[in-house]
């Protein structure tokens, strides 16, 4: 692990990372969040702006295996760690059982808040793999949706967990 | 051959007669026996992969080479007179290109005005400004170094503060302007003869929209070509905005929405960070990209308005004899009303009613439009009026509306209903909810201290659809379809349903049709709002399939040397008695021949009138020491005609009945009167549902075609 210091500036400074499971290299200031990290630096749009401040969870990733508010999450901080993102999840072109849930029980309108609502699943299940609708529910309660998908959303986080098992 | 046909339009409450060029000749609907193979059946989103691997692309997400980025410096104070801009330190921040203002932005019309920089800037996060800049970080801080020299005038945010005389008048025409009046019957003898009279005042308060998507444009010039990406209901209206502030050819301006993140209503047309977009554009030489924030899109990018409704309700021998609703909705800077008196005037069979809508001017952002806009707001207070006169005379709720809820005849018209079904909605959610166990006094609740009810409300929309909309079906050689129209798909599921129609009359899958939306290059459809889409595009979605099927049939019947009368297609085949022919044979030697079928949406029927029903029935627990409301169970039931995709539709509803529940429950714009500040822009203060927050939604359609209306039978169902 690199010192402190190093990260901290003054200027631009370099971070290195796992997403998705590749390593990634970025030259930001000690200021930028996660979510510009990957969205300005990396282009993975998948996680989403919709507050900047830690209010919706459009802009959940995983880090470590944890679901973050990336918006809320220093670059720097996330330095030798290994973020997932929605784009990720997808393996050899075949979607994630949490992904196919997602369209067959229509867990989602116009899909801004999709990215990070199936992020807060994903994790729940690998922490839970057979949860209650009240975990469900808890998992996702930061993550708004103002579609009001959220009935769709449990029923596909319940049929995701129902199918990995 | 083209003509011109007048048709009835309701838009947003407001009915008028328009015409409209439509081509080609109409088919007969879709009775109700049909056998439809696709369409009634529920489909997956087409577009589903996409927005679930991040890969859809959003207005927001749009990246290009060399793009630059805009930001809008907005008024601190809720009056004042713009009297002197120094941008200089702006500038001289390394990065900063340009910044424009009211003494060197060029004319630019927007919404009735010459500018899109006032001299007297009237609401807080009215736009006083702009900067484009390298990157979105440098334009925000340039945008603290623009000095502004404002001169504070006197102002008004509160409706009920606007409408007192004794407040400050903050427009020329003074602050209440009238929006609408309707009378029929004898509404003063009927309040003198009545056994019962019934009066209440009912407010109801701001609702910000809260799109995931804030509003935002991306803006290019390629030449005299400009392209603008927006997050937008109406690509076509966009494009109109654009046109009247630039002051250029339509044939240079191409609007592009692919994915968007929600508008509920608010995403109607040009915005002002569209114009700074493309004037910045044009002036430097490079794509711009103008985006709201959080903090700005609940400000200035529309609210649902709150309104002060007085309503008087009478009844005589136990029927409802007569209303009288007057009502007062705080526009803010908007110039129209969502008039709140709709259901007033046409929601029941009522004799004697009299309704009187005003608009009232404040220094408060514009309304725009919110799902069903001003018939959420009036539906409150007339349902809320009818419970208290139900029980003012002892009489069930729900009894008292099937009194009135019959008729087949519009009051306000006097024309007849295409199809209502509001009875049959009554039945199907009171033996949903067990109505039959209600009591006036309400029941015993889970706990001590809590008390359980049952409620309901009629609800009335329009949702008939109009022209014009047209569509083209390309089919390909392999069998293949693309169908283009210009709608868009604001999360309400369009793309699917266009597919459905398009692979029903075609006889071909779902998988085979790619559905082009949301582009000004294609042809005309009307704004996705007021719940116009699917009866709009769906009936010339189907005629462009049937012209494609036509002509291919037409081809076929020549090369198979039949008449193409005995010919139909199933499948990807060409059927005659006793021989299949796939698509792809009948193409074989005609040289990538394309098929290009067309169709276009035709007239409303002359002497109907359509509109959508439906009724909610709500179980629910209060707190009888604090009045907290514990929501159960809610039972939606809606009569929309045909049902095109029951798994998206049923989603439609259980959205609106969340948004509905934040509406009554937990959500209010608040504003500081004395600064003129909206103190619940953020998504902290303002309360949004969370998914716990939502309670047993059951959603219910009586799901029949409305074969009068238009030739798929379906209406609309988004509000």
């Amino acid at each position: 692990m690199p010192r402190a210091s190093t990260l901290m500036g003054p200027g631009a400074v370099d971070v290195t990372f796992e997403v998705n499971g590749h390593r990634a290299a970025v030259h930001v200031p000690p200021h930028r969040t996660l979510l510009d990290a990957l969205r300005e630096d990396l282009g993975l749009m998948g996680a989403k702006k919709v507050c900047d401040e830690g209010t919706c969870g459009a802009c959940t990733v995983l880090v470590d295996g944890r679901p973050v508010y990336s918006c809320m999450t220093l670059a720097v901080a996330t330095e030798g760690r290994a973020v997932e993102t929605v784009e990720g999840l997808a393996r050899d072109g075949a979607l994630h059982p949490v992904q196919e849930a997602f369209i067959a029980h229509d867990a989602f309108q116009c899909g801004f808040c999709t990215p990070g609502q199936i992020m807060s699943v994903v994790a729940l299940l690998r922490e839970r793999p057979a949860p209650s609708a009240d975990d469900v529910k808890r998992a996702v309660a930061g993550n708004l949706c103002r579609c009001g998908a959220y009935p769709n959303i449990v029923q596909a986080a319940l049929a995701a967990a129902k199918k990995s098992k | 051959m083209t003509k011109v046909v007048r048709t009835r339009v309701e838009f947003e409450g407001s009915v008028s007669e328009e015409l409209a060029l439509v081509q080609g000749e109409d088919a007969e609907a879709w009775g109700e026996g049909e056998a439809l193979g696709i369409v009634g059946h529920a489909h997956r989103r087409i577009e589903g992969a996409s927005k679930v691997t991040g890969r859809a692309r959003y207005t927001h997400d749009l990246r290009l080479p060399g793009m630059l980025h805009a930001r809008l410096l907005r008024s601190p104070y809720p009056r004042a007179r713009v009297r002197k801009v120094d941008p200089s330190k702006a500038l001289a921040l390394p990065g900063v290109r340009s910044v424009l203002h009211r003494f060197n932005a060029p004319k630019a019309a927007f919404r009735g005005e010459e500018t899109i920089f006032r001299e007297e800037v009237r609401f807080v996060g009215d736009e006083v400004a702009a900067v484009c800049a390298d990157t979105e970080e440098t334009a925000n801080e340039a945008l603290a170094l623009i000095v502004v020299d404002y001169e504070v005038l006197p102002h008004v945010v509160d409706l009920e503060e606007a409408i007192d005389d004794a407040s400050p008048r903050i427009d020329e025409h003074g602050n209440v302007h009238d929006a609408d009046r309707h009378e029929r019957g004898d509404v003063k003898k009927a309040f003198k003869d009545a056994d019962a009279v019934v009066e209440a005042v009912y407010k109801t308060s701001t609702q910000l929209h809260n799109s995931l998507e804030t509003h935002g444009a991306v803006a290019i010039w390629d030449g005299d070509l400009l392209t603008v990406h927006e997050s937008t209901q109406h690509v076509f209206g966009v494009r109109q905005g654009l046109q009247a502030a630039l002051r250029i050819p339509y044939g240079r301006i191409r609007v592009i929405c692919d994915h968007m993140g929600g508008g509920f209503g608010s995403k109607g047309g040009v915005g002002k960070y569209t114009i700074v977009a493309a004037l910045f554009a044009r002036e430097l030489g490079a794509p711009v990209r103008c985006v709201l924030d959080r903090h700005e899109e609940n400000v200035a990018a529309g609210n649902r308005s709150a309104t002060l409704q007085k309503v008087r309700i009478a009844a005589k021998a136990g029927k409802i004899t007569a209303v009288a609703h007057d009502s007062w909705s705080n526009a803010g800077q908007g110039r129209w009303v969502a008039d709140p008196t709709g259901p007033t005037k046409g929601l029941y069979d009522i004799a004697n009613v009299a309704t009187r809508s005003y608009r009232v001017v404040a220094n408060t952002g514009s309304l725009a439009a919110f799902r069903a806009p001003g018939y959420v707001e009036g539906t409150f207070a007339l349902e809320s009026a009818i419970d208290e006169l139900a029980d003012r005379i002892g009489a069930d709720p729900l009894a008292l509306r099937r009194q009135h809820a019959a008729s087949d005849t519009d009051p306000v018209s006097g024309m007849r209903y295409s199809l209502k079904r509001l009875v049959q909605c009554y039945d199907i959610g009171a033996e949903e909810i067990g109505w039959s166990r209600r009591k006036a006094k309400g029941l015993r609740g889970s706990a001590p201290g809590l008390r359980r009810g049952l409620g309901m409300a009629s609800q009335m929309w329009s949702g008939g659809g109009t022209p014009p909309a047209y569509a083209t079906v390309h089919l390909n050689p392999d069998g293949t379809a693309i169908a283009r129209i210009g709608t868009q798909d604001i999360g309400t599921g369009t793309r699917t349903i266009v597919a459905q129609v398009v692979a029903e009359e075609l006889g071909i899958a779902i998988e085979d049709v790619r559905v082009e939306i949301g582009d000004t290059e294609s042809p005309y459809a009307p704004i996705s709002a007021g719940s116009l889409t699917v009866a709009s595009i769906s009936p010339a979605i189907r005629l462009a399939a049937a012209d494609a099927r036509a002509q291919l049939l037409e081809v076929a019947a020549g090369i198979l040397e039949v008449s193409a009368t005995e010919l139909r297609m199933e499948r990807g085949y060409v059927v005659s008695a006793g021989a299949r022919t796939p698509i792809a044979k009948i193409f074989e030697d005609l040289q990538n021949y394309t098929v290009v079928g067309r169709g276009s949406r035709m007239p409303n029927p002359e002497d109907r009138v359509l509109k959508t029903f439906g009724a909610h029935f709500a179980e629910v627990e209060v707190d009888a020491a604090t009045g907290e409301v514990f929501v159960d169970r809610v039972v939606a039931v809606h009569d929309i005609g045909r049902i095109v995709n029951p798994l998206t539709a049923r989603s439609q509803v259980e959205g609106g009945v969340i948004q509905a529940l934040g509406y009554a429950l937990t959500e209010e714009r608040v504003v500081d009167r004395p600064t003129g500040r909206v103190m619940t822009a953020s998504l902290e203060n303002y309360k949004v549902p969370t998914v716990k927050d939502v309670p047993k939604i059951v959603v219910r359609f009586v799901d029949v075609p409305d074969t009068e209306a238009n030739n798929t039978g379906a209406k609309g169902l988004g509000e």
